[in-house]
């Protein structure tokens, strides 16, 4: 079948053009790079429409498959480079490639100055064919394999300028918190192996069904499995790398630590949602672990003062809230708030990037204000993609974030709880930064306020189409209460079937309690918009300046509660403290002790014996006769 | 023939040597190391993917004492010749840049050392395998003693006490099982198999531990291995290469060929012991790693945490385990031969290997540093790196053993990223320094060295299924042997 070859050619297209770009031919101008990285996200982008199409117009149900070749097979141990494309994986692709895309374009003018224009390219065209093989894989090895290769290229990109030890050190704290989420997940999809004798998601899902609701064996491998979705989407407690990541080029930021790297959590999950069906216990300990990442993250975000400090916190956050929607077993709308904040937050980091542009690199809110007159573009595309994030309708984290509050209720009102004050925080944090940015007057300093421009159109025009989808892209999922259909919904349907019918019939809320709900946290999240609006464009405040001590409450927020460092304190102390202590006692003086030790026993020894060796005949006779006596002796007994 | 020319050319090479021109020894050696290959390639196509072993030859030697001239290849043996005959010319290939004196023995020697290496791989005698085995520790002795580096006499003196004293405990195995042959005594492996699986379960014990303290010291395995760090460390760069690439990996053969089917029983009583140490060593060796200020000590700890997890999927006696051990000693070669040099790259631009004295590399040097990223990718073994197919067979068969475990020994993922990546780091990337700022990157001759180790890593990571298909028979034969002995003799 066509469309089945066609697979294939979608993960290969970005591949091709990272090593034509890195290995081919190295004197590329930039024009030529900038044409084919972004022409090869292009073309997958082109062909994931196309089978979008194709599974839209296919009866429910229906998912393609193609097989490259055998990978890794031995024994009773099987696994192939083969790809699935079902309704999941096509929104997936239809998000890795179309918002990479456009942040490939808008890398082409943020990045035009560097001088390692091409290898930047070349990151990013490999991180989108790890990222397609993350979510095209028909197995659960071949998405480890994106899943590592994505994380790879995190740590290229977060270090990418690595003349600055501190953004390397950032990009190793990357790559080791991700491994440890990864071993959690190895030992999961191992423990899937050894019980299911297969690890290719059909089967496996297949015979998943004939086990009980609650099963021990489910639940090992949901809770393995969520250890790597910790890791890699930044939840509690392994959270911390996010924010540090920044350090990376700003487009970084908007493709790989918000738009799609960090949201492979929520595909893995909504991946098993049968596995995840079948384990209360593991959906448990995902909506626990979402909501104090949601709740926690958005506390420090409110004290940030660094731009994309904060939309990393948020990110950290809203993962939370997605995270707390798959808990309570709401798969789709997990997948929607996904789509959208990849929309808002990618076009809230390219915002930001566009700011640090202008403002000669700073990225401080408190060294900014005022630039609505500089940047109108910027400020419009931004101010829509903080609507949309604070959730205000009709723009897109409306309906994705109404929804998660809505199944948060039918799950428990304390749940629900927790995710509305998460989400009305966002509202505050994020206007508080749009207000510190955009509004009032300058507070830079007249040499970077001369250098103030509005971005090239290669940066603008991304901006706006994802302002454009932050602004509608909602409606692909209006609820039956403000009488839509959920398209959305209706697409995914085929891959949540079977836990739907696991879980029984979800308790919808009525139509009543349902607009209750959404005017409340409408009403709360305007108060919440006034509130800042009044600290911060009419009292003109400005967050304390470096140095001046902070009190309390404040200063625990603004230390980001001194996780960091409690790492350090009880994790990598320790094990350097341990290492010294195995190198200079246990290895040298006591392992190394008894084998010389040894050594100087046998030499002893010899020493003594050669005294034996006198030359006296007469000794030699005697000490024969006494050995063959005892010789004999001892055989006789035996 | 085959066989025993594959033995024998390099010594021949060696011997036709001695006559030549000290300036010709280099290219010499490395024509006959590249011959050699070409012989491995011819057999590799002559073989069939089979359980049966191949190009058998099989003559008296001494008749009297029923010791035979046996060899012959099989899967298992393919593989370990395959790696030898490979990183043999890559090695010799790597040191073209030095001038060592007089290179007519250092290179004769390095030629003798392979002959004795193909000599382990391939004897199905097991006095042949004895003398092979100890053949092969004197030309690596002198290589180490002569062109070795500060301290070389005592490090030297101690490897090799410590790694003779290994072999005579296991020769008194094999003569026991020897004299446990029936009739006329024999070495031939068969015999000596028959003669090991009929002892009764306290004497299999006894002769396990005699066979496995030879081939843990060889490897090493925790806590045999205090010798190794100081040997690769003082070794010139080929010794070590041909140490960690290639001569470690006759400890563990020796365990497949030469303990498992032997002792079926005396596995069986103590595998979870060998498991434990093997396990422990991969925690605390990656540990001392990460303490490592010198880099070709950390890489050489980072050995002994690669070689555990060989040795502990090897020991669970699963299939997939086994072949995990087979594909990841391939891999392991590779990896540390191309980390071996890219360290020496380092001395030799820098005069120092101490990762704090480095740094800032990167800035003038980027095809050293995709090279060194990628050998690096290898060893954390990240997926579609040769390192990845091995680890994830071996952690999986450690975790089917016990869950409990396989998860210790998967802590080599993670620690094993601190102590690469921190290398990585503190040599490449930031600011360079006086020592560095001038880094010449990577020229021709180390790039034909440089290219096919990057080359073999991802092609090995992406498309293993040619390698696991050569042992993959062999070692499912090698399986139904034991479990079908253990499950009879329960």
């Amino acid at each position: 079948m066509v469309m089945s070859e066609l697979i294939g050619l979608i993960p290969l297209a970005p591949l091709l053009g990272f090593l034509f770009i890195g290995f081919v031919n190295k004197d590329l101008t930039k024009g030529w790079v900038a044409t084919i990285a972004c022409g090869a996200v292009l073309a997958s982008f082109a062909m994931s429409v196309a089978l979008f199409f194709n599974l839209l117009n296919s009866p429910a149900g229906t998912s393609l498959t193609f097989t490259a070749f055998d990978w890794i097979s031995t024994g009773n141990f099987s696994v192939a480079f083969s790809f699935l494309v079902d309704p999941l994986s096509s929104i997936m692709m239809l998000i890795i490639t179309g918002v990479g895309f456009l942040i490939h374009v808008y890398s082409v003018g943020y990045m035009y100055h560097d001088d390692g224009f091409r290898r930047f390219f070349m990151y990013l065209n490999l991180f989108i064919f790890f990222m397609l093989l993350l979510v095209m894989g028909s197995n659960y090895l071949l998405m480890f394999v994106g899943w590592e290769g994505v994380g790879l290229c995190s740590y290229l990109l977060i270090g990418f300028w690595f003349k600055n030890q501190d953004y390397n050190d950032a990009a190793k704290k990357a790559f080791i918190m991700n491994r440890i989420g990864d071993l959690g997940l190895i030992l999961g999809v191992i423990l899937i192996f050894v019980h299911f004798g297969s690890i290719n998601y059909a089967d496996v899902f297949s015979k998943a069904v004939d086990y009980p609701v609650g099963s021990e064996i489910i639940t090992w491998i949901t809770i393995l499995l969520f250890v790597g979705a910790i890791g890699k989407s930044a939840q509690i407690p392994l959270y911390t790398w996010l924010p540090d990541a920044m350090a990376g080029p700003t487009p970084v930021s908007a493709l790989i630590h918000a738009a799609t790297m960090v949201t492979a959590g929520v595909y893995m999950i909504a991946r098993n949602n049968i596995l995840y069906t079948l384990s209360p216990l593991a959906l448990e300990i995902v909506v626990v672990i979402g909501l104090a990442t949601a709740l926690f993250a958005a506390t420090i975000a409110i004290a940030q003062n660094d731009i994309k400090k904060v939309l990393a916190y948020s990110t950290v956050s809203q993962l939370g809230l997605m995270f707390a929607a798959l808990g309570v077993g709401a798969f789709t709308t997990g997948i929607f708030h996904m789509a959208t904040h990849a929309f808002f937050k990618a076009l809230l980091f390219l915002g930001a990037g566009s700011v640090i542009h202008a403002m000669s690199n700073e990225q401080d809110i408190r060294q900014m204000g005022g630039l609505r007159k500089y940047l109108p573009i910027t400020f419009a595309t931004f101010l829509i993609g903080t609507l949309a994030i604070a959730g205000i309708p009709p723009f897109a984290g409306f309906f994705s974030k109404d929804e998660i509050l809505a199944n948060a209720f039918g799950h428990s009102q304390i749940v629900w709880g927790v995710a509305a004050l998460a989400s009305i925080l966002t509202a505050f944090y994020m206007f508080r930064l749009f207000f510190l940015t955009f509004s009032g007057t300058s507070r830079a300093s007249e040499e970077v306020k001369h250098h103030i421009h509005e971005s090239p159109k290669s940066m603008t025009i991304p901006l706006i189409v994802l302002a454009v989808l932050s602004a509608v892209g909602g409606f692909m999922g209006v609820p039956e209460v403000l009488g839509g259909g959920h398209a959305l919904n209706q697409f995914l349907a085929p891959v949540f079937e079977t836990s739907q019918k696991i879980a029984g019939e979800h308790h919808h809320l009525d139509h009543s309690t349902e607009f209750i709900l959404m005017g409340v946290i409408v009403g709360v999240t305007f108060i919440m918009i006034f509130i800042a609006y009044t600290l911060y464009v009419r009292s003109k405040r400005i967050p304390t300046p470096e140095g001046v001590a902070l009190n309390g409450a404040h200063k625990l927020v603004y230390h980001k509660y001194y996780i960091d460092e409690v790492y350090h304190t009880i994790v990598v102390k320790p094990l350097y403290f341990i290492s010294k202590v195995f190198d200079t006692v246990v290895e040298k003086l006591f392992i190394d002790g008894i084998v010389n030790g040894t050594g100087r026993l046998v030499t002893w020894g010899s020493k003594t014996l050669r005294l034996v060796q006198t030359g006296n005949t007469g000794f030699y006779i005697f000490a024969m006769v006494i050995s063959i006596i005892i010789l004999l002796v001892t055989k006789s007994l035996i | 023939m085959l066989t025993t020319l594959l033995i024998f050319w390099p010594l021949f090479g060696a011997l036709i040597l001695l006559a030549l021109d000290s300036r010709m020894a280099k290219p010499w050696a490395l024509a006959v190391s590249l011959i050699e290959f070409a012989f491995f390639l011819f057999t590799v196509f002559s073989f069939q993917p089979d359980a049966s072993t191949q190009f058998v030859t099989n003559v008296p030697w001494i008749q009297s004492l029923g010791i035979n001239y046996y060899v012959g290849i099989d899967g298992i043996s393919m593989l370990m010749v395959l790696l030898t005959t490979l990183l043999t010319p890559l090695i010799i290939l790597s040191s073209f840049k030095n001038n060592y004196e007089n290179p007519v023995s250092f290179y004769g020697l390095i030629l003798t050392m392979e002959m004795a290496l193909v000599g382990v791989f391939v004897a199905l005698d097991g006095f042949l395998f004895y003398i092979f085995w100890e053949l092969a520790l004197i030309p690596i002795y002198f290589i180490c003693l002569r062109w070795g580096g500060v301290n070389r006499g005592a490090v030297t003196l101690k490897f090799f006490i410590y790694t003779l004293a290994g072999s005579l405990v296991m020769l008194v195995g094999l003569l026991y099982l020897y004299y446990q042959t029936p009739g006329q005594h024999s070495f031939a492996v068969e015999a000596l198999y028959a003669a090991g699986q009929q002892l009764p379960s306290s004497t299999q014990g006894l002769i396990f531990w005699a066979l496995f303290l030879a081939f843990a010291i060889k490897m090493p395995i925790f806590p045999f291995h205090t010798w190794q760090p100081d040997t690769y460390h003082t070794a010139p760069t080929q010794g070590t290469m041909l140490l960690s690439g290639i001569m470690l990996k006759m400890g563990i053969f020796g365990v497949i060929r030469w303990l498992l089917p032997v002792v079926p029983l005396g596995v069986k009583e103590w595998a979870s012991t060998a498991i434990v140490l093997s396990v422990i060593g991969i925690v605390y060796a990656s540990c001392l790693a990460i303490a490592q200020r010198d880099l070709k000590r950390l890489i050489a700890y980072s050995s002994i945490a690669h070689v555990g997890l060989i040795a502990a999927g090897l020991f669970t006696l699963n299939r997939i385990g086994m072949q995990g051990a087979m594909i990841q000693m391939v891999s392991h070669g590779v990896v540390i031969v191309g980390l071996f040099y890219i360290i020496d790259i380092v001395f030799s631009r820098t005069s120092t290997q101490e990762i704090a004295s480095l740094g800032g590399i990167r800035n003038s040097a980027p095809l050293f540093t995709t090279v060194f990223v990628v050998v690096m990718l290898g060893s954390v073994a990240l997926p579609l790196t040769s390192g990845f197919v091995g680890e994830f067979l071996l952690i999986n068969s450690i975790f089917q053993f016990n869950g409990w475990i396989g998860a210790i020994a998967g802590l080599t993922m993670i620690l094993g990223a601190v102590y690469m990546l921190r290398s990585f780091q503190q040599t490449m990337l930031g600011e360079a320094n006086a020592r560095t700022q001038n880094f010449i990157d990577i020229g021709l001759n180390e790039k034909i060295v440089l290219y096919p180790i990057v080359a073999l890593i991802i092609l090995i990571g992406v498309y293993p299924a040619p390698l696991l298909k050569i042992s993959e028979a062999a070692v499912e034969n090698l399986h139904t042997i034991i479990t079908n002995y253990q499950a009879l003799n329960q």
